[in-house]
């Protein structure tokens, strides 16, 4: 039973940015149930319905790409409103950065960054403590008693005096709904008890996905659509020089050709027409890329260079006291480089989009999986013409995001809105795996070059990082890139050294325009800069001579949930037990507030150089866990990603364009390749942070360090192929069989 | 150019006449055409599994079909294999809580379905072995498993 709110802990106040509240001011609005059975409902807030019949209906405000948060946002109102989750309908909330923008992304519309139940949860436990607050306001005016004499149980107002008793749905049959929201000051994190929050429930849309009835934008059919398909620039920015579309047009269903800006779009009654159209086109392209004569190989050279050179100009990303200073009078300097290839997000839905515009062009509907709604319908409304408040958006959920579906451009949705306003037809346009592959948008290309000093008994005097990839958010983000001034998060998070303490520390970037396609990937920067940052610590400690874990848990001494983690994962492990023919290498990182470290068991076939993980402990603390299996799902999801990017995972480039085309020559991890994984929740009274893809990173840099345990040859590439690894071992003079 | 035929077919029991060129991959037409779109187009060419179907009770993948192939022959999908999901697979699938995305987990259960025909009671490493062709970017094999083995369980 949940007590009468304690005025002493829970004061009004007045005026939260952003928010109104009672939008159905006065009587309860009748809204309809369905047909048969109409009920009366109340709408207390933009959060939050409840029906006559009990049923209290909550918005969720995120996009849902499989990590759950259709689930668990709705928990955090559910559980400060004490509501009967079993009676707790989901839906979709509207799209509007000022209404269901998420707090913690500055009240941006923006599934991305696992910032979604960190950023919304003080914001939705203070919605659902005024509904609460509402309903026992509503029922002690009823009964004539103070509102201090009332408690609630779940989905029930009770007066324990008199025995008397409220179901909500009966109060939202009279409610009155305040013209100002109470503003209620929740319960702090550490000392408030949860009902729901912290509890196992299942996901609310699995019921759909195990039966082929969730209906991804992908599987949309409106009248009338036709379907369409595009062949783009092999670079970014070519342009077209010339189309011949004769034979394309002669295609059995194709209805029409049309020049696009970056491509050449087909329309056709059907996919496959669509699809076999678009092969018979000749296009010959500009030769006005910006990344014509780029390659991956001339990149690495090229960064590497700037990487090396201390005159270049770089961007400041943490900087304090005298890390050159102290790294020239160390005992010992230590220097590495090292390199991670582009990585590809491989969500299994292929991009798409389905739009209607109107035959006047004067309004639109759409139909899409976004992480970003409003920046979905900004994009369609420009494109257009038209205001926002023409265009109709439905969202859907996402076959996967990984950070594809958010750049500023929204690529994927412009797609269906330019090909049916030239042909006033709805239009299902589908990317093929070759589309979304050869027109990705990757984790950046990175160099880094790490080098710090240590003294005689092995501490950290002095570290340096430089980093340098190419521009992502200047790419992906123009309006982001502006706000934060440069400093391109999603390309250099990772390169500080985090929650270890040393003193004398530089890290800075630089960013190259290489006119290649980049945008977050799960992990961001993390994903190589992490990499980098953990392997040179792992050489650290070697020079040093002190174990991995011990050296790390000696520059973690301020932070107790860091070492917790570290200890946890080392216990699990049993690391200190030698496995013959094994290595086992550690990683550990803060990411965003989230205490995370990994273990990896390794072993190498020194014939062809594959690396087989075969086990992964993992420890994660990411404060509250609203939906603990959840979080483990989300780690086993994570290390799998990871997987892929350490060992497999490579897009190239030559003259510009991606080499690679789809699952034979891009691959990403199967079942064969997953290690027994070992993960341990740990749960504190933080505030929640992010969840959703904190252990990728840990996972490269456990390998390559699990691997020179048991080799002594360090691996500062990623991937670590095969081809690659071999090479490393010959080159350290290992007999390979 | 693909010849347009009509042949007929028989999708989740029941006898459908189909008319697209004969070429055209059977994923298009149960999606497009018949509206079955729990079966997914993942990769076009073989290689991820999303579109994994049975063909005369055997899994296949629907995108490498073409529809003269599969002419006079009978088809199910993830929307025919059980009444009201009650497979134990699909059952499995929940209480295992497998999907996150979901996207793929049709062809995952169709996949398996096929395996637990085959060897009723398979090893680790046979599911493993089995499972390997379709592919999950969310990374849930660790669940696909432990849902397999569950089910495999309940139908002995």
């Amino acid at each position: 039973m949940k007590p009468a709110i304690n005025t002493r802990r829970r004061q009004f106040m007045v005026g939260a940015a952003g928010f109104t509240f009672g939008v159905a001011v006065g009587a309860p609005a009748l809204l309809v149930g369905d047909t048969q059975a109409q009920t009366s409902s109340v709408k207390l807030n933009n959060w939050v319905t409840v029906f006559a019949d009990g049923t209290v209906a909550i918005k969720s405000p995120a996009a849902e790409m499989g990590q759950g948060s259709l689930t668990s946002l709705p928990r955090i109102v559910a559980d400060e409103m004490d509501a009967d989750w079993s009676k707790v309908k989901i839906d979709a909330a509207a799209v509007g950065d000022k209404i269901y923008g998420n707090p913690g992304r500055g009240f941006h519309q923006y599934t991305a960054g696992s910032a979604t139940v960190t950023g919304y949860f003080n914001n939705l436990r203070q919605f659902g403590a005024q509904v609460r607050h509402v309903l026992m306001d509503n029922a002690a005016q009823r009964w004539g008693v103070p509102l201090a004499e009332l408690s609630t149980q779940p989905g029930v107002v009770l007066h324990q005096q008199s025995g008397r008793k409220l179901t909500y749905g009966e109060i939202a049959a009279f409610a009155k709904i305040p013209a100002e929201a109470p503003q209620i000051t929740v319960e702090p994190v550490a000392t408030a008890e949860f009902r729901l929050i912290g509890k196992d429930i299942p996901r609310t849309d699995i019921p759909g996905k195990q039966d082929g009835s969730t209906q991804y934008s992908i599987d949309v059919q409106v009248p009338g659509m036709i379907y369409g398909a595009i062949l783009r620039e092999p670079v970014e920015g070519a342009g077209i020089a010339k189309v011949d579309d004769a034979a394309a047009r002669a295609v059995e269903g194709v209805i029409n050709v049309v020049p696009l800006k970056n491509g050449v779009g087909v329309l056709a009654e059907n996919p496959w027409a669509a699809f076999q159209g678009r092969k018979a086109l000749k296009v010959t392209w500009g030769n006005k890329a910006p990344g014509a004569g780029f390659s991956t190989n001339g990149g690495y050279a090229q960064f590497s260079a700037a990487a090396k050179d201390p005159a270049h100009p770089v961007i400041d990303w943490e900087k304090r006291g005298d890390a050159a200073g102290k790294i020239n009078s160390a005992a010992n300097v230590v220097e590495a480089e090292y390199r991670s290839d582009y990585a590809y997000h491989a969500q299994m839905e292929p991009l798409n989009s389905v739009a209607a515009v109107s035959p006047q062009g004067d309004a639109v509907e759409i139909w899409c999986g976004v992480q970003s709604q409003t920046i979905a319908v900004t994009v369609a409304a420009q494109a257009l013409g038209i205001p926002e408040s023409k265009v109709k958006f439905n969202h859907h959920l996402l076959g996967g995001g990984f950070g594809r579906r958010g750049n500023r451009d929204a690529d994927f949705v412009l797609d269906s809105v330019l090909l049916s306003k030239a042909s006033g037809k709805p239009v299902k346009v589908m990317w093929t795996r070759e589309d979304d592959i050869h027109s990705g948008r990757f984790r950046p290309l990175y160099v880094n070059r790490l080098r710090a000093g240590l003294d005689a008994s092995g501490n950290v005097t002095g570290y340096h990082h430089r980093a340098v990839c190419d521009h992502v958010m200047a790419f992906m983000d123009p309006v982001r890139y502006q706000q934060v001034k440069g400093r391109d998060g999603i390309a250099l998070n990772g390169i500080g050294v985090g929650s270890y303490e040393i003193a004398d520390r530089a890290s800075e970037g630089v960013l190259v325009h290489t006119g290649m396609r980049t945008n977050p990937l799960r992990g961001i920067g993390f994903t190589a800069n992490s990499f980098a940052t953990e392997v040179f610590i792992d050489e650290l400690a070697a020079k040093a001579g002190v174990d991995p874990v011990a050296f790390r848990l000696r520059m973690l001494k301020n932070d107790a949930r860091g070492r917790h983690v570290i200890e946890e994962t080392a216990r699990m492990a049993e690391w200190q037990r030698k496995r013959p023919g094994h290595g086992l290498g550690i990683a550990y990182v803060n990411y965003s507030g989230t205490e995370i470290a990994g273990i990896a068991d390794v072993t190498v076939d020194k014939a062809n150089g594959a690396i087989k993980v075969h086990n992964f402990w993992c420890t994660i603390d990411c404060g509250v866990a609203v939906h603990p299996d959840n979080v483990i799902a989300q780690t086993e999801s994570s290390i799998v990603y990871g997987l892929g990017l350490a060992l497999i995972e490579r897009i190239s480039i030559a003259n510009g364009a991606v080499e690679q085309s789809n699952f034979f020559d891009y691959h990403v991890p199967r079942m064969r390749d997953v290690p027994q994984m070992h993960i341990k929740l740990v749960q504190t009274k933080n505030h929640p942070t992010g969840a959703g893809q904190m252990a990728v990173p840990l996972v490269p840099s456990a390998i390559s360090n699990a691997v020179f345990q048991l080799t002594g040859v360090r691996l500062r590439q990623q991937p670590m192929l095969a081809g690659r690894v071999k090479t490393a071992l010959l080159d350290s003079g290992i007999t390979v069989a | 150019m693909a010849q347009r035929i009509t042949t007929t077919l028989t999708i989740n029991g029941q006898r459908q006449s189909i008319t697209a060129t004969e070429d055209t991959p059977l994923l298009w037409v149960l999606r497009e055409q018949l509206k079955l779109t729990g079966t997914k187009f993942g990769c076009g060419v073989g290689q991820c599994g999303a579109c994994t179907v049975h063909l005369d009770g055997k899994p296949v993948q629907s995108c490498l079909s073409t529809l003269k192939d599969v002419a006079g022959k009978s088809v199910t999908t993830i929307e025919g294999l059980s009444k009201n999901s009650s497979h134990p697979l699909q059952q499995a699938w929940i209480a295992e809580q497998v999907p996150q995305c979901g996207y793929c987990q049709s062809g995952q259960i169709m996949r398996a379905a096929g395996l637990l025909k085959e060897t009723p009671r398979p090893t680790r490493e046979q599911i493993v072995e089995y499972m390997s062709p379709n592919i999950c970017r969310c990374g849930t094999y660790a669940r696909i498993t432990r849902a397999i083995e569950r089910a495999a369980k309940e139908l002995v």
